[in-house]
């Protein structure tokens, strides 16, 4: 909805959207006190945003400057009107997102400000929400925000689509994004639940508008598109009933989603259309191995710690390496994997990483030193950042006592 | 039944969203426990806090209501009860009550 209106109002009067969005909520909300939920609240929401927009445009018209590009419709009276209904159509509404997508992306941001404003602007995250998101403090977001959106007002047109350049430019962005967006959901730092699939699913409607955009059609975005299809097709067995959550080790594979994983080999096909070949190409060969496997004995270890080999050489990180140090120990066995992970460079970077211990733990365990393996579990629980990943390391200690 | 009128006193706006929604649900269980029971006679309707007032005679017409944030009627509800002890008691339970508002009870006159 902001992005509607941030293309009605322009973007140096993205505040005023956010107003007029946040007023239409609370008005909805003070109704529905009293008569009950409507049957479809999305829809009541938008008109009343409609309403609130088309209020704001009527009464500030001479005192305020709207989108240059919609000025001259929106100033006579004959043409406010359908030209208000045009922009709030489903085909003109993801335009508007994907518009706000890239904008959010301005190169005057760094990568982490750009992925907040995606979060709050495009799927409207609470600065608390964001806060939590990022590990960091309520005042800390709040302040970054409020510089962000002033380094996107001050830009005079909202960014155009239609220029494919800079479009192309900002696309790296937009993924990482999108990526980080939906690594929140699938292993959120969130205080009470430890899997969040609405914001996964936001991540992947996103990445469908942007792959309906010939610009956007690249094929990072398919890759990006294979490899969050085929994590999303395991989320319904990371976390069970109870809210209990199971590591790829020990998740029950028929409750994978067998849809998303065909349409994550559909789309990793269609990936392989072009000499690019980017981390997420890497990344979904690595997810693809996993969802194809019947089990975690019959899974294609070895080639999977080949890929995570090209994965570091593209981008060195210690939490790849230890994904592939993980890998290599069902390769070869934990004494191995053991050795890869004393062997990663930056290794203290890992320290308050909770699933470094654990992947310690693990690996000891499995080499017969259980007291060892306990002691990494411990330490693991001290890190644990909600009571999913508390409860999961309590029973990997209790499996050490057996 | 007698009827009674709930008129709702200092209702404040929520300050963000996530406040609004946890406002919603209770509002929503509170008149929803009302109508299981078969008190409520009408969920009633939120008022804009503006408006115009006519005085008098004169019938001169001045902005308002000016009333204090605390006094000024944001809502009302129509309940049936036995007398209006039950009314009170059950508007108890008005989340209006849990946020500095007040809940004025009033018996519709019957002859």
């Amino acid at each position: 909805m902001v992005a509607v209106l941030t293309r009605l109002f322009g973007v140096h009067n993205l505040a005023l959207a956010e107003d007029v969005v946040q007023d239409a909520f609370c008005r909805a909300l003070e109704v529905w006190q009293y008569r009950g939920l409507p049957d479809n609240p999305a829809a009541w929401l938008m008109a009343a945003a409609k309403h609130r927009a088309l209020d704001v445009l009527r009464r500030d018209r001479t005192a305020r400057r709207f989108a240059p590009e919609l000025s001259q419709r929106l100033e006579s009276e004959w043409t406010l009107v359908p030209t208000l209904e045009e922009r709030f159509t489903a085909h003109a509404i993801s335009d508007d997102l994907l518009r706000m997508m890239f904008s959010c992306c301005h190169p005057g941001l760094k990568e982490e400000a750009q992925v907040m404003l995606v979060l709050h602007l495009l799927c409207g995250f609470s600065v608390a929400e964001v806060a939590g998101a990022f590990v960091a403090t309520h005042a800390a977001v709040e302040k970054r925000l409020t510089r962000s959106k002033k380094v996107l007002a001050a830009s005079k047109e909202l960014f155009d689509v239609t220029r494919a350049d800079e479009l192309a430019a900002r696309l790296p962005a937009v993924h990482r994004a999108l990526y980080l967006l939906f690594n929140e959901g699938y292993h959120g730092a969130s205080a009470q639940v430890a899997v969040r699939a609405e914001l996964c699913r936001e991540a992947l409607r996103l990445l469908e508008l942007l792959r309906e955009h010939p610009v956007g059609r690249t094929p990072a975005t398919f890759a990006l598109s294979a490899l969050l299809s085929l994590h999303a097709a395991r989320l319904p067995a990371r976390l069970d009933a109870e809210g209990e959550l199971h590591s790829l080790f020990e998740q029950d594979r028929s409750r994978w989603d067998q849809r998303l994983i065909a349409e994550g080999w559909s789309l990793l096909e269609q990936a392989a259309g072009g000499p690019e070949l980017t981390d997420y190409h890497l990344e979904a060969a690595i997810a693809w191995f996993h969802a194809k496997a019947p089990s975690i004995e019959a899974t294609e270890w070895s080639n999977i710690v080949k890929v995570y080999d090209r994965l570091l050489e593209l981008r060195p990180s210690p939490v790849v390496a230890l994904n592939r140090a993980i890998a290599l120990a069902q390769a070869e066995g934990p004494e191995q994997g053991l050795e890869a992970i004393r062997a990663i460079e930056g290794r203290e970077r890992l320290d308050h990483y909770p699933f470094y211990a654990a992947a310690l733990g693990e690996l000891e365990l499995r080499a017969g030193r259980s007291e060892l393996a306990a002691g990494h579990f411990q330490e693991a629980m001290t890190l644990a950042r909600n009571p999913s990943e508390r409860r999961f390391f309590e029973q990997r200690i209790g499996a050490c006592s057996v | 039944m007698p009827e009674f009128l709930y008129i709702y006193r200092g209702t404040q706006r929520p300050s963000d969203p996530q406040e609004g929604q946890q406002i919603l649900q209770k509002w929503m269980s509170w008149l929803e426990g009302l109508a299981k029971q078969g008190k409520l006679k009408d969920r009633g309707q939120p008022l804009e806090p503006t408006g115009k007032v006519v005085n008098g005679r004169a019938k001169t017409v001045t902005d308002g209501p000016y009333a204090e944030a605390k006094d000024l009627v944001g809502g009302f509800s129509l309940v049936e009860a036995r007398d209006l002890d039950e009314a009170v008691e059950l508007s108890k339970g008005c989340p209006a009550l849990e946020r500095g508002g007040t809940v004025e009870v009033r018996p519709l006159m019957k002859i």
